[in-house]
């Protein structure tokens, strides 16, 4: 497996003396998409975040011999599985990062508990990974489905949008988002006008539009993924429907998707994201810095990345360990101030606790750079953004 | 096409003696000690990861390579039987070697459902009837409560073989996937080398003809059908135990597509080809992952030079020099 290793980067070197020292090795595994549909929003950009992680800890002053690698997964759980016990059992990984999709995720976790080691992941939405899959050593950072249904579905309803009508793709990730947005409307106080469900992967929505169109809803509620949701807007933008008055909500949906759709095709579009570049001085600062090494603006993701790599810095330094149990007891033992999450904690499920955001999509005129795409709605406390631990079907969390 | 275009003729000349010539024992052998001590060289998952699909395009190849009959849908029964194999283990707590010889079973029962219709195309309307259906299967798995929809089927447990030994250690499940392998290859090979082999090849190079000899054609293809379906599923079983998963990458139709260019790569129709057409994919994914989108790419330039310079497959074309069967 030497061969992944890309680039493989010391901290440790820079200005130490080569005198004997009792330093930590700690070696972190990006392990995502580099190659297909999640390679913009993870890929290469996560990696870069771990690192730029390791060089804010200041490691190599704290003891810590920091390496990290990375691997692509190309979305399949077999192939993630793979990589992630080699690098356990071989290559002396002690923390998997981000791995998207829930089933890399899923598979990743568990073999992550049985080598007691810990898998910080970000990329992956389903809930299940706190929830009935849960394993004391996973942290889950950026956002679940579930926060993001509750992000739209509750305050876009709150916010006068009342009627909805649910445009959902046709296998078990777009039923449950559905069902979960569906409940949140409804608790607030909002009414479900209708729902279609479109085959997956889609191509031609224009039938479930214009069903949407004449169901007379406020919002259009995109129970869907990447492609489908980037065609569905398209189509929607063709069919003039966030003109007309109804507008379009993402249940699932990241800045790089909004940025490839452009201001024009996009604007009104609202979505919920645990993280935007343009949030407050520290996230511009932090974003600056990492567009200068990336290229491109940083996704929530990327951010989730370099936050879970510094709270599990932390973690080592103060337990002097590497141990999954150990470690993962830190981190939820401790809370966090974060300049890109704000405060937070993480639970003891594994689900990190931070404040979501609700965004709306700037028309072109608003709109006054190429990355200047969202203003912001709402916040969604933390608190209440994500689903509570009793009754989530998660085991170990909830005895005693 | 034309499934006589690809097929290769180098075995016709093999002698009709019986039992296996000493060059093919000797690889065999070599094959054996070689995986025997291949954990000590290799990481083992990837190594038992090689083997499983190793034993899926040898099973495709009996197919192919012997029937003539080129099926774009052998995801469906690796998949499939993956998908029940996991469920057996998982949720009704069976034991290794029964979950996969019930996957086993529902691919062949399977192959026997869905080849006893497309057998009765040939060619294209074969190969789109096998797709057809494989598509089906896919979406099913995409459905269906049990399977977990994109989650798959995870943490599947590898229990105790026979309720006695546990094969939770690589090592230990190295070994028993080593031998459902190398066994399920060799009952290939018997097979191929069988009358019902030699019954098989007649009916590939000239069916009026074998139908004109009396031999009832269509059941012999069922059979191969089956037969090839069955192994198919035996490969997929065992890696859901390996993986301790089975998810939608095994029943898509890409891995269809995967086991044909695994076979073409190593060389149709020949013994040894699928094995090693299956370990360089396998290899190129697995070492070339930090890679990217080079690793598509990378099969993408290989599989062009392996149909420019090796028409026949690498063992082929290796069979041609020296003028051997292999």
């Amino acid at each position: 497996m030497k061969k992944t290793i890309l680039g493989a980067l010391t901290v440790a070197s820079f200005g130490l003396p080569a005198m004997a020292q009792d330093n930590i090795e700690v070696t972190l595994g990006v392990l995502n998409d580099r190659s297909g549909v999640y390679a913009d929003l993870s890929g290469e950009g996560s990696v870069v975040a771990a690192r730029m992680a390791v060089e804010d800890f200041d490691a190599a002053s704290k003891g810590l011999d920091v390496e990290v690698i990375s691997a692509d997964h190309q979305n399949k759980p077999d192939i993630a599985s793979n990589i992630a016990r080699q690098w356990y059992d071989q290559d002396g990984v002690d923390a998997i990062l981000d791995v998207p999709t829930s089933s890399t995720a899923l598979a990743v976790a568990d073999i992550t508990a049985q080598a007691n080691k810990i898998l910080i992941d970000s990329g992956a939405g389903s809930t299940q990974l706190t929830g009935e899959q849960c394993q004391p050593t996973t942290i889950h950072w950026t956002y679940d489905t579930a926060a993001l249904a509750k992000g739209t579905g509750g305050a876009v309803t709150e916010a006068g949008d009342k009627k909805w009508f649910f445009l959902t793709a046709d296998y078990a990730f777009g039923h449950s988002l559905e069902e979960e947005t569906m409940k949140i409307v409804e608790e607030s106080g909002g009414e479900i006008v209708g729902s279609v469900r479109h085959p997956f992967p889609a191509t031609d929505f224009s039938s479930f539009l214009l069903q949407a169109q004449a169901s007379g809803a406020d919002v259009i509620g995109l129970a869907n993924a990447g492609g489908d949701t980037v065609n569905a807007i398209k189509q929607a933008s063709e069919f003039g429907i966030t003109q007309s008055g109804q507008s379009l909500a993402a249940l699932l949906m990241f800045i790089t998707d909004v940025h490839a759709l452009g201001a024009q095709t996009a604007q009104g579009l609202v979505l919920t994201e645990a993280f935007y570049w343009d949030h407050d001085d520290e996230t511009r600062e932090w974003s600056a810095r990492f567009e200068e090494k990336f290229g491109s603006k940083p996704t929530m993701v990327h951010a989730g990345v370099y936050s879970g790599t510094m709270h599990y810095l932390r973690a080592v330094e103060a337990t002097g360990s590497t141990d999954g149990d150990v470690v993962a007891e830190w981190m939820k033992a401790n809370e966090f101030d974060d300049p890109l999450f704000g405060e937070g904690y993480v639970r003891k499920d594994g689900r990190v606790i931070h404040d979501m955001h609700l965004y709306e999509v700037k028309t072109p005129d608003e709109s006054t750079g190429e990355w200047d795409l969202y203003k912001h709605v709402s916040t969604i406390p933390g608190e209440e953004a994500f689903l509570p631990m009793e009754g989530s079907g998660c085991a170990f969390a909830n005895e005693s | 096409m034309s499934v006589s275009d690809i097929q290769a003729p180098v075995n016709e000349r093999r002698p009709a003696t019986a039992g296996m010539p000493m060059l093919h024992k000797a690889i065999f052998a070599v094959l054996f000690v070689l995986l025997a001590i291949l954990p000590m060289l290799v990481y083992p998952v990837f190594a038992m990861k090689v083997m499983c699909f190793a034993l899926f395009a040898a099973a495709f190849n009996l197919l192919l390579g012997f029937g003539g009959l080129l099926s774009f849908g052998h995801a469906a029964y690796f998949g499939g039987a993956s998908y029940v194999a996991a469920h057996a283990s998982k949720v009704w707590g069976w034991t290794p070697e029964a979950s996969i010889l019930v996957g086993t079973l529902a691919a062949g029962l399977l192959g026997l459902a869905i080849g006893a219709l497309a057998i009765r195309r040939q060619g294209i309307y074969f190969a789109m009837v096998t797709l057809a259906f494989a598509q089906m299967v896919y979406f099913f798995a995409l459905q269906a409560d049990f399977t977990g929809g994109e989650d798959g089927i995870q943490s599947v447990p590898r229990g105790e073989l026979f309720g006695l030994f546990s094969v939770n250690s690589n090592e230990a499940l190295y070994y028993l996937v080593l031998a459902i392998t190398f066994g399920g290859i060799l009952f290939l090979y018997r097979i191929v080398h069988s009358p019902f082999g030699q019954v098989l090849k007649a009916i590939r190079e000239n069916e009026p003809r074998a139908i004109s000899l009396g031999y009832r054609v269509n059941r012999y293809k069922l059979m191969v059908f089956v037969l090839s379906a069955s192994f198919a599923g035996l490969a997929g079983a065992t890696k859901s135990q390996v993986f301790q998963l089975a998810s939608l990458t095994d029943v898509h139709w890409s891995m269809s597509g995967e086991v044909v260019l695994m076979t073409l790569l190593g060389g149709v129709g020949t013994v040894f080809g699928p094995i090693l057409g299956a370990t360089i994919v396998v290899t190129m994914q697995n070492y070339l992952a930090s890679m990217g989108a080079w690793v598509t790419v990378i099969q993408g330039v290989i599989f062009v030079l392996g149909v420019l310079l090796f028409r026949e497959g690498i063992i082929g074309v290796l069979s041609k020099w020296l003028k051997r069967p292999l």
